[in-house]
């Protein structure tokens, strides 16, 4: 998931939300989610071709994202990607369930800290 | 899981994944212009952070594939490529796979229709065959494995036990049918009520003989079996309720048996009822073949104890007539001793075939090591191809999965064709019958056989793809391999894993020649053995069968007889005739019975059992079994009913002393029977087979005064005739002979008709059978293990050439080098030896009952054998090795 030792594995399914989160902003291509990505973590995030590549072809499959051909802004054919209403509804439930996680998560090491 | 619109739309998936990988290259590298590199550093910047393109290609591909089966088969793609590149290696494997697997596979679908499934009738583990012991009948035990049911037996078991459903006795005979084409004697099944019952196989047509077809005073019905009906009425669905002539009598055929449907082991054309009168039935008589079938839930020693008491039963109820007394059977001390009716079909070939599969399993351990040397040199060739890849980032896994792919591929290559060789040897197989085999007929590749075939394949496939496997398929750090192929320590290290091969290889095949060897000294000895017959190839059989109905009075039988003897004895190039009620391993059920010595006193008036024969005056010449002592019965002696006999060698030896002093001594079968005078000994004859005792045996007249009383007689009317002629075997003579008994009387058909050979042929034929087997088995693993030497000296000198150019360089002598050879095969040889002794040893133990006239750990066969092994693999080291000494050491040393 990270390239360096100092960045951490990340939990399993936070690459999806990641993706889906981008996605729902605007339609992207695979060069632009991972740059986006790392601007909008400020560099603490960086996702590696090698998952994100999988992964989208992993999500295409469930049917969260449809691909259509396109053209980047450099104007060469490309993929881009949109995000369906299927996969709107998982980010949804995915996201509640990752923040009733992460307050837990929060209430634990809180009470450890007292 | 993933719709079948997915697997049409994967290519456009697929085009999706390079152009986004691509674009996002571009992109990157429009990037690092921006920061002005240049074009060619930007691009390989790019490349490298974005990785493994391939691999990454491939996982996304993964993502739609039906669980990687495409990644596999384009590995099998692969495969197959590979292996049409070398088609010499790939035929190779595959026919040894092919030929190796189908053998096995053929030997375990004759074990599994023979010893493994259930007898094809309903509910057969509850059917048990009769057998009973008799070990206070002293002398039955030489000529009978058992003692049978007498009728008497068979009407208490059947009215009194408390364990049976049904019983059932049965006797295999010959009747004579007539009126239909030329007359004819078929093999004939004679059963009481509860056989069929027992069996329980439903008539094809009609239906079965019942209780009222056991009626003595009723004519009675028949039954036809499949083969029968479909010989002679051609399959006619109208034939029950027709009439045919059996025995001079008509009968109404009451149905058909179904295909395949046989009494036991016994594969008759007729059924005839058995129909014992009650009322006149005495003790004795034993010679029926019980079977039952037992109520659910009785275990064998349940029924063993029920038929004991039974026995007591019988003994109460029954007498041997007048004054005899009616426990005198307690002498024999007669116990039951039911088998599983299994057992009982299957009889002794099961030894036989257990040692089959052992050597062909062998056979196939051997050709697979083969294969695995192959397979290890071809991975040796692939090696640095193997150290690329893995050093490019294939993983350990993925280079194993492809190594095992291609071997399953070739063991399931060689299975589909092994299927076709165990096919083809199991029609042969039907085709030659050996008659010792029992369910012949059944045999088939069933769906056990296939599993057996499939498993046998991928084992074998893992297990030659795994030695490469272990061997090549490197942890990250042997990389270093790559471009070190020349280090000593390698391909010491690979010659280490090819002796291993050739140790094992020579000492199964040691196994496999010791038991063929035992296997020639026993068909020796066997051959060894004087049958008490001679030349068997001129010496021509036929079975004549003169029916009560037919003719009643005895002596017209025994006149009729002899008339059918002259004519025959006139047939042009028959030198003598004569006749027999049974001839040696002919396999009929013989008579016997006790016989009391004039003068002699017996407890309990239990004289010892001696087997019967009855025979013509000639027919000792005739058959060329020499007399010993005294002379042979005159054809005035027969007519006049003189109460004379002859008597074997051993038994004369064993009641007189010597054949002369049996001259004049008297002998006889019950207290009313005149006294018998010894005219004649002849010698021993193996009635059982030559690997058999010979029975101590007493022969009479072929007419002898009746069991009921002074002025009865009894002749026989089941007889062997037999003549001398070197036309034995043709067909003319077969002509010639129908025609002679036809002029007597046209309507006594032949059977049996076949040369002395033919049967002796027969009682060998379990030896011949084993013999044959595990000669081509050790002939096999022999030329397998040699070549094997061979191809192992032959690597280490072609490996070594260096080393060889340098000794001789330093002055070693041209012998010495070819001896250091010679000597490293021979250390092999005899690791591989010593070790095929000791497992020898232990696994001949096994074919001890198979063996004759040579004890398992016979001292010959063990030293023999390995010194041939030693012998040829010394020949076959020294040719390689010859080679090394032909080493010119500045080649040697220039080709490095």
């Amino acid at each position: 998931m990270t390239t360096s030792s100092e960045h951490r594995d990340l939990f399993p399914g936070a690459l999806e939300i990641m993706i889906l989160q981008s996605l729902r902003l605007k339609p992207m291509h695979g060069y632009a989610l991972v740059k986006h990505i790392k601007q909008v973590s400020e560099d603490l995030l960086r996702v590696e071709e090698g998952s994100l590549y999988p992964a989208l072809q992993r999500m295409l499959r469930e049917g969260w994202l449809e691909a259509e051909t396109g053209i980047s802004a450099k104007g060469r054919p490309t993929r881009i990607y949109r995000l369906t209403d299927a996969g709107i509804r998982h980010l949804e439930s995915e996201v509640s369930s990752f923040e009733r996680m992460f307050a837990g998560f929060t209430r634990v090491l809180a009470a450890a800290q007292a | 899981m993933l719709g079948l619109g997915h697997f049409f739309s994967r290519k456009r998936r697929y085009d999706d994944i390079s152009v986004s990988v691509q674009e996002h290259i571009n992109e990157r590298v429009d990037e690092l212009m921006e920061d002005s590199m240049p074009r060619e550093q930007a691009e390989q910047a790019a490349r490298r952070e974005f990785g493994n393109v391939t691999l990454l290609r491939e996982r996304s591909r993964e993502v739609w594939q039906w669980q990687r089966l495409e990644s596999l088969l384009a590995d099998l793609k692969h495969v197959f490529r590979r292996l049409a590149r070398s088609p010499g290696f790939a035929i190779t494997v595959v026919l040894t796979l092919a030929i190796g697997i189908g053998a096995n596979t053929a030997v375990f679908s004759v074990l599994n229709s023979v010893l493994l499934r259930p007898l094809p009738y309903p509910d057969s583990q509850q059917l048990v065959a009769l057998h009973l012991n008799a070990p206070g009948a002293s002398g039955l035990a030489e000529f009978r494995s058992e003692l049978r049911l007498s009728p008497s037996m068979y009407l208490t078991f059947a009215a009194h036990n408390q364990v049976f459903q049904s019983v059932g006795v049965w006797l295999p005979v010959t009747a004579s049918i007539t009126g239909i084409a030329k007359p004819e004697q078929v093999d004939t099944a004679a059963i009481t009520g509860g056989v069929l019952e027992t069996l329980n196989v439903p008539a094809l047509q009609g239906q079965w003989l019942t209780a009222a077809d056991q009626d003595s005073h009723s004519l009675g019905r028949v039954m036809l079996s499949y083969g029968y009906w479909q010989r002679r009425f051609g399959g006619d669905p109208g034939v029950v309720g027709r009439t045919i002539t059996v025995n001079s009598q008509s009968r109404v055929i009451a149905g058909v048996m179904p295909r395949g449907f046989k009494i036991v082991n016994y594969d008759f054309d007729l059924l005839v009822p058995l129909a014992f009168d009650p009322t006149h039935e005495i003790l004795a008589g034993f010679a029926y073949r019980g079977i039952a079938r037992l109520r659910p839930g009785v275990s064998l020693s349940q029924a063993n104890a029920d038929v004991a008491r039974l026995l007591n039963l019988w003994m109460d109820s029954w007498s041997n007539g007048p004054g005899n007394d009616s426990h005198w059977y307690l002498n024999w001390r007669i116990t039951p001793a039911l088998q599983p009716l299994k057992d009982t079909v299957v009889g002794s070939i099961q030894t036989v075939l257990w040692v089959v599969m052992g050597t062909i399993g062998v056979v196939m351990l051997i050709a697979c090591t083969n294969v695995a040397n192959l397979l290890l040199v071809r991975a040796d060739a692939r090696q640095q191809e193997l150290a690329v890849r893995s050093a490019l980032g294939a993983g350990r896994w993925r280079i194993a999965r492809e190594l095992l792919l291609e071997s399953v591929t070739l063991g399931l290559l060689g299975g589909t064709a092994g299927v076709a060789v165990a096919f083809a040897g199991l029609r042969l197989l039907r085709g030659i019958g050996p008659g010792e085999l029992p369910r012949l007929t059944e045999i088939s590749l069933d769906g056990w056989s296939i599993a057996f075939t499939f498993s046998l394949s991928v084992l074998s496939g893992l297990f030659l793809g795994i030695i490469p496997v272990l061997r090549y398929v490197p942890a990250r750090q042997r990389l270093t391999v790559l471009g070190a192929t020349r280090s000593a320590s390698t391909s010491r290290e690979r010659q280490r894993g090819r002796n291993l091969l050739v140790i094992a290889q020579v000492a199964m095949a040691l196994v496999l020649l010791v038991g063929a060897m035992l296997m020639i000294r026993t068909f020796m000895a066997m051959r060894d053995v004087d049958p008490g017959f001679s030349d068997p190839r001129s010496l021509q059989v036929m079975r004549l069968s003169i029916s009560e109905t037919l003719v009643s009075d005895p002596r017209t039988v025994i006149r009729l007889q002899n008339s059918i003897l002259d004519k025959l004895a006139a047939i042009p190039g028959v030198s003598s005739t004569g006749f027999a009620a049974s001839v040696p391993m002919s396999g009929g059920e013989p008579a016997w019975n006790n016989i009391y010595i004039e003068g002699k006193k017996y407890k309990d008036d239990n004289a010892p059992m001696r087997l019967f024969n009855y025979v013509s005056p000639g027919y000792f010449q005739t058959a060329g079994t020499r007399i010993v002592a005294g002379r042979d019965f005159t054809w005035a002696e027969v007519y006049n009913l003189r109460p004379i006999g002859m008597v074997s060698e051993s038994l004369a030896r064993e009641l007189w002393g010597s054949p002369q002093a049996a001259i004049g001594k008297h002998f006889r079968e019950w207290d009313s029977m005149p006294w018998h005078e010894v005219v004649g000994v002849v010698q021993d004859v193996r009635e059982n087979g030559v690997d058999q005792v010979s029975p101590a045996t007493v022969y009479w007249p072929s007419i002898t005064d009746g069991i009921y009383g002074p002025g009865t007689f009894d002749a026989r009317r089941n007889l062997y005739f037999v003549l001398r002629t070197s036309r034995a075997g043709t067909e003319s003579l077969l002509n010639d002979m129908q025609q002679a008994v036809w002029s007597v009387n046209g309507n006594i058909p032949a059977a049996n008709v076949q040369t002395m050979q033919d049967v002796y042929g027969d009682s060998m034929a379990r030896t011949s059978f084993t013999l044959v087997m595990l000669a081509i088995a050790g002939t096999m693993a022999f030329a397998l293990g040699i070549l094997g030497i061979y191809g192992v000296i032959s690597y280490a000198v072609a490996q070594r050439t260096r080393e060889i150019g340098i000794r001789m360089a330093l002055g070693a002598k041209k012998s010495e080098l070819a001896w250091m050879f010679v000597r490293s095969a021979l250390v092999l040889t005899a690791i591989g030896t010593a070790i095929g002794l000791g497992a020898a040893a232990g696994l001949v133990r096994l074919m001890r009952t198979l063996l004759f006239g040579v004890s398992a750990l016979d001292p010959l066969t063990f030293a023999a054998v390995p010194v041939a092994l030693v012998a040829a693999a010394a020949l076959a080291s020294y040719l390689p090795a010859r080679r090394a000494t032909g080493v010119d050491p500045v080649e040697a040393l220039r080709a490095e």
